[in-house]
């Protein structure tokens, strides 16, 4: 049987040279490690200006590790380090001098069980705004306002600004930390399987908010819901043990991957 | 290929490759017993071809079902959604090939009682053996995802369409002869249509084959040898 379609895996591990897009992020000879355990091997990839970057891979393949490189989230534990260059911009943001408070700010994240404040739902937005920037409170309403707004969570929570955000069901929960994250005016938005704990209409919001941020931001999702990575995303990452093993387009991804190893994790003849 | 993790997939695609490969088959033997009947002049047999095209058809619905079916349990992807859509494209190009071979055996049917000279139908005759020829290999590539041989089966079209010319530049000539022969002459004609319409049907199946193993269209543009449309004769008389 002669199947032409799989190119013998070469290094895959070199970023891509692509047209009409430009670098927001660009991860060069990134390794990571949990103590002496490599995590991360040589990653190499460009996260693209108002584009959504998916990353898929079986379970410990590394993508929410590299999520957590993004915003340096590592840095909280000590025994874990990453090497090589991750560039926001023109800035290595794994250089030591970099100031991580303005880092998380610029790179923001969404995590899969949503975690808002045990705050009020004006307070859960507000928050995060007036730690960056001191205004007055029409302004700062207005901002509030604005990201609800942009979380498509307005509509419903407008009448009840004062109740408790842990009040709200588990969809509107993580649209409320969407807009949290939205209000301090991130360039970045990292999203870490935000859909994994909500039911089909949530997910359904949630994609459709991706899809209208992608116009101010730059997204990276990981997902474990291929249809998901198909549907939301404009590129697509496979990931398997740590390594970067196939980076593209997400249609030509999701039709006809060059990887073997890929096309096998796409049609389910993993493992 | 690996087996898919859920067994069950499997299993869906290798039913749908069975039923695919089944009309296929039902196909062949519609075609070969059409022409048959037609040199034999068997009214008996083109009765049954026209009665067994429904079981084609009654196929060509159950694989669309399962297709349908599997495409909303799966939600398959890359080379496994481009199987099931194959399936539908090639059950589609099978129907319609069953439902040419009825028509020749209709047309047998209608010639009841007249005599056609041997030498026109073995015109046909040939014509039908390239193209049972190019329907068994492009069936064949498909079961075996051989690129190669769908390829071959794909630009063989060119001889089945001279073969045609030549059969109409013949029957013209007749006609011409005598006008009583007009009558088994354009019937003929039909059949010999049908037969050049059934090596279409083959080439887009290699079509549909290239695209479920590579994953894009042909580049290329098909040669094609089909002339008939430019035919004409000098009837006696005409400068």
């Amino acid at each position: 049987m002669s199947v032409a379609t799989f190119t013998v895996p070469t290094v895959t591990n070199a970023p891509v040279n692509m047209d009409g897009v430009e670098d927001k992020v660009s991860i060069r000879n990134l390794d990571f490690f949990y103590g002496d355990n490599r995590a991360l091997k040589n990653i190499n990839v460009s996260l693209y200006q108002g584009k959504v970057t998916a990353f898929i891979g079986p379970s410990g393949c590394g993508k929410s590790t590299l999520l957590r490189v993004l915003n340096r989230m590592y840095d909280l534990y000590p025994n874990q380090r990453a090497t090589g260059e991750v560039r926001l911009d023109n800035d290595n943001i794994l250089s030591p001098s970099q100031d991580l408070n303005l880092l998380r700010a610029k790179v923001g994240m969404v995590f899969q069980k949503p975690t808002p404040f045990p705050m009020t739902i004006f307070e859960n937005i507000a928050f995060g705004i007036r730690l960056y920037e001191k205004m007055p409170k029409s302004e700062l309403e207005g901002r509030v306002q604005h990201a609800l707004q942009r979380a498509a969570l307005w509509d419903e929570v407008k009448d009840k600004l004062g109740a408790n955000g842990l009040s709200l069901s588990g969809g509107q929960q993580q649209r409320l930390c969407i807009a949290r994250t939205v209000a301090v005016r991130p360039e970045v938005i990292l999203l870490d399987e935000p859909c994994s704990a909500l039911d089909p209409i949530s997910t359904a919001k949630i994609e459709e908010l991706i899809d209208e941020l992608k116009d101010d931001y730059t997204l990276v999702i990981v997902t474990h819901n291929m249809q998901q990575a198909a549907r939301v995303s404009d590129f697509t990452a496979f990931m398997y043990i740590g390594e970067l093993v196939e980076f593209g387009d997400t249609t030509k991804i999701f039709t006809t991957p060059d990887d073997r190893r890929t096309q096998d994790y796409i049609t389910g003849r993993f493992g | 290929m690996t087996e898919h993790t859920a067994k069950a997939f499997d299993g869906d695609l290798q039913d749908l490759a069975r039923m695919v490969a089944e009309m296929g088959g039902l196909a062949e033997k519609q075609v070969a017993d059409s022409v048959d009947a037609l040199a034999k002049r068997d009214g008996a047999l083109a009765q049954r071809i026209t009665q067994s095209d429904s079981t084609i058809d009654g196929l060509q619905r159950e694989i669309e079902e399962k297709a349908v079916l599997t495409i909303a349990r799966r939600q398959p992807m890359a080379v496994d959604l481009r199987d099931i859509v194959g399936a539908l494209r090639i059950a589609n190009d099978l129907e319609r090939i069953g439902d040419l071979a009825k028509n020749i055996a209709k047309r047998v049917i209608a010639l009841n009682g007249e005599f056609p000279p041997p030498k026109l139908i073995r015109g046909v005759e040939h014509m039908t053996d390239l193209v049972l020829g190019q329907l068994k290999a492009v069936l064949d590539a498909y079961a075996r995802r051989d690129l190669a041989k769908a390829m071959a089966v794909w630009r063989g079209d060119e001889e089945i369409d001279a073969v045609c010319t030549s059969v109409f530049r013949e029957l013209l000539t007749y006609m011409l002869e005598d006008p009583r022969n007009i009558t088994f002459c354009i019937h003929l004609m039909f059949c010999a249509k049908n037969v050049e319409r059934m090596g279409d049907h083959a080439t887009n199946i290699a079509e549909t084959v290239h695209y479920v193993i590579d994953g894009r269209p042909i580049a290329e543009s098909r040669p094609k040898g089909d002339t008939t449309t430019l035919a004409t004769l000098k009837a006696a008389g005409d400068r």
